[in-house]
C-alpha cells in the first residue's frame, strides 16, 4: 500500500513537470510548446528524487535547440528543480510524425501549414505533396522554396488567395 | 596480466583506434562540407537557393558535432567538438577529399553535393544496423535529413542537366570533373575493414552498388553522361589532402587560433 501510495506521488510529481513544459515555447515557433512539439521524450522520478528530463532535438543543426535547454533549465529553477538532469535522447530520431495534433492545430490556426502524410517510408518525399493553404484553405498551391526561415520549413505560395506562407516539413 | 589478456587489451586498443578515425572521417567530411556551403550565403544566384544552401551547411555542421563530440569522447583526451573542429591542422581531418573541392559555379556545387549526398544516404543508412548505438543513433537523425538533401540536390542536377545547353555544358564539366575524386568513397582500408567486420559500419562494397545506382538513374534524368572510372590517388581519409583543405580551415579556424577561447 506504501508503495502504491509512493508511486502514485511520483506520478503526480511527474505530471506537474510535464505540465511546467507545456508551458515552454518553441523559440522559433513560439505558438507551440515543445510539448506539442514532441521533444520531450521523458520526464522521470527516479528513486533517489532527482528529476531527469529527456531532450531530442528536431534537426541536428537547429540552432534552437540550445536556446529550448536553457528554457527549460530556467522554468524548472523557478519551481524548485534546480537539481534536475536534462539529457539529450537521440533515438528514436525526432520525425514531424511527433508533432501532437494540437500543434497541428496549432499550427494551422497560426499561419503555418501542418506537415500532410507521414514519413513513413523513404520514398515518401517523392511523392507528390498537396499542402493546403493555412490562410483560405485552398489546395492550389506551389513550393517556392524547399526551405524556408528555419530548418524545419518550406516555403509555399497559395495559388487562390496568393498569399505566401510557410509549410512545416513532413520529414 | 596473462598474454591473453594482453592480446585482448591490444585488440580493445586497436579496435578504439579505428572507431576514433572512423568517426572523424565522417564528422570531419560533414564539417568541411559544411562548411564550403557556408561560403555561398549571400552569393547564391537566388534567394531560395542561398536559403536552400545554408540549411543544408546548417544540417551538416549540426551532424558533425554529434560526431565530433562522440569522437572525442573516444578519444578521451579531453577534447570537445570545437577543439576538434579549430584546433586540428589539416594533416589531422580525415574527410574525403571530394568534400574540401572548392565551390566553383553554382553547378559544380550541386555536382559535390550531389555526389555526397548519395555517398551519404548509403553510408547513414546502414550505419543505422551498427552494433555501435550511438553511431546508429547520429546516422537515424542524419539520414532523414540527407534524404531531404539528396532531392534538392538530384533535383537540381536534372533540371541543369536537362535545361539548356549553357547549363547542361556546365553541369557536364562538373561531373567529369569531380569524378576522380569519387572513387576514394568506396575504396576501403584497414580501417573501413575493421569496423565493418565489427558491425560498426556497413561493407563499402555494398554501399557502393546501391550508390552507382542512384549516379546511374540520376545522370539519365539529367541526360548527362557518366564518366569513366578513374584511378585513385586522393587519400583525404588518410590525411593527405589536396591543397584546397588549408585555405577551408584557414578560415574556419582564423579566430579561434588568434583568439584561443574567444566565445560570443
Amino acid at each position: 500500500m506504501a508503495a502504491l501510495i509512493a508511486d502514485q506521488a511520483t506520478a503526480a510529481r511527474e505530471r506537474a513537470v510535464w505540465e511546467l513544459l507545456a508551458q515552454v515555447p518553441d523559440p522559433e515557433i513560439p505558438v507551440l510548446s515543445i510539448v506539442d512539439l514532441g521533444i520531450v521524450r521523458h520526464v522521470r522520478h527516479g528513486a533517489d528524487g532527482r528529476l531527469s528530463i529527456g531532450l531530442t532535438p528536431t534537426y541536428s543543426g537547429c540552432p534552437a535547440t540550445e536556446v529550448i535547454r536553457s528554457s527549460v533549465r530556467n522554468a524548472l529553477e523557478k519551481h524548485g528543480h534546480a537539481q534536475a538532469a536534462i539529457e539529450e535522447v537521440l533515438s528514436p530520431p525526432w520525425t514531424s510524425d511527433w508533432l501532437t495534433p494540437e500543434a497541428h492545430r496549432k499550427l494551422a490556426a497560426f499561419g503555418i501549414a501542418p506537415p500532410e502524410g507521414a514519413v513513413s517510408s523513404p520514398k515518401q518525399l517523392w511523392r507528390a505533396t498537396v499542402v493546403t493553404c493555412p490562410r483560405c484553405g485552398s489546395r492550389a498551391t506551389a513550393r517556392v522554396s524547399e526551405f524556408g526561415s528555419t530548418p524545419c520549413k518550406a516555403h509555399y505560395q497559395c495559388s487562390a488567395c496568393r498569399e505566401p506562407f510557410d509549410y512545416f516539413k513532413c520529414l | 596480466m596473462s598474454p591473453a589478456v594482453a592480446t585482448a587489451a591490444r585488440a580493445d586498443r586497436a579496435l578504439n583506434e579505428a572507431l576514433l578515425r572512423y568517426v572523424l572521417r565522417l564528422g570531419d567530411t560533414s564539417l568541411v562540407l559544411g562548411q564550403r556551403l557556408g561560403e555561398w550565403v549571400g552569393h547564391a544566384p537566388t534567394l531560395e537557393e542561398d536559403l536552400g544552401l545554408a540549411n543544408l551547411a546548417l544540417d551538416l555542421i549540426g551532424q558533425a558535432r554529434l560526431l565530433l563530440t562522440y569522437a572525442g569522447e573516444i578519444e578521451g583526451r579531453e577534447r570537445d567538438e570545437d577543439a576538434l573542429a579549430y584546433l586540428r591542422d589539416a594533416p589531422e581531418f580525415f574527410n574525403l577529399a571530394l568534400a574540401e573541392q572548392p565551390n566553383g559555379d553554382f553547378g559544380c556545387t550541386i555536382v559535390r553535393q550531389w555526389l555526397l549526398d548519395a555517398w551519404q544516404l548509403e553510408i547513414y543508412a546502414g550505419l543505422q544496423e551498427s552494433t555501435d548505438s550511438r553511431l546508429a543513433a547520429i546516422a537515424a537523425k542524419a539520414l532523414k535529413e540527407t534524404r531531404y538533401h539528396y532531392r534538392f540536390s538530384s533535383g537540381w542536377l536534372v533540371r541543369l542537366g536537362d535545361g539548356t545547353a549553357e547549363s547542361h555544358e556546365r553541369v557536364q564539366r562538373a561531373v567529369d570533373q569531380l569524378w576522380r575524386f569519387t572513387s576514394e568513397l568506396f575504396a576501403p582500408d584497414e580501417v573501413d575493414e575493421r569496423m565493418a567486420s565489427a558491425g560498426i559500419a556497413p561493407s563499402l562494397s555494398t554501399a557502393e552498388v546501391r550508390w552507382s545506382a542512384h549516379m546511374d538513374e540520376d545522370l539519365r534524368a539529367a541526360t548527362l553522361k557518366r564518366p569513366a572510372a578513374q584511378p585513385y590517388p586522393w587519400h583525404g581519409k588518410r590525411g593527405v589532402h589536396t591543397e584546397h583543405l588549408g585555405y577551408v580551415l584557414a578560415e574556419m579556424q582564423h579566430l579561434q587560433r588568434t583568439y584561443p577561447g574567444a566565445r560570443w
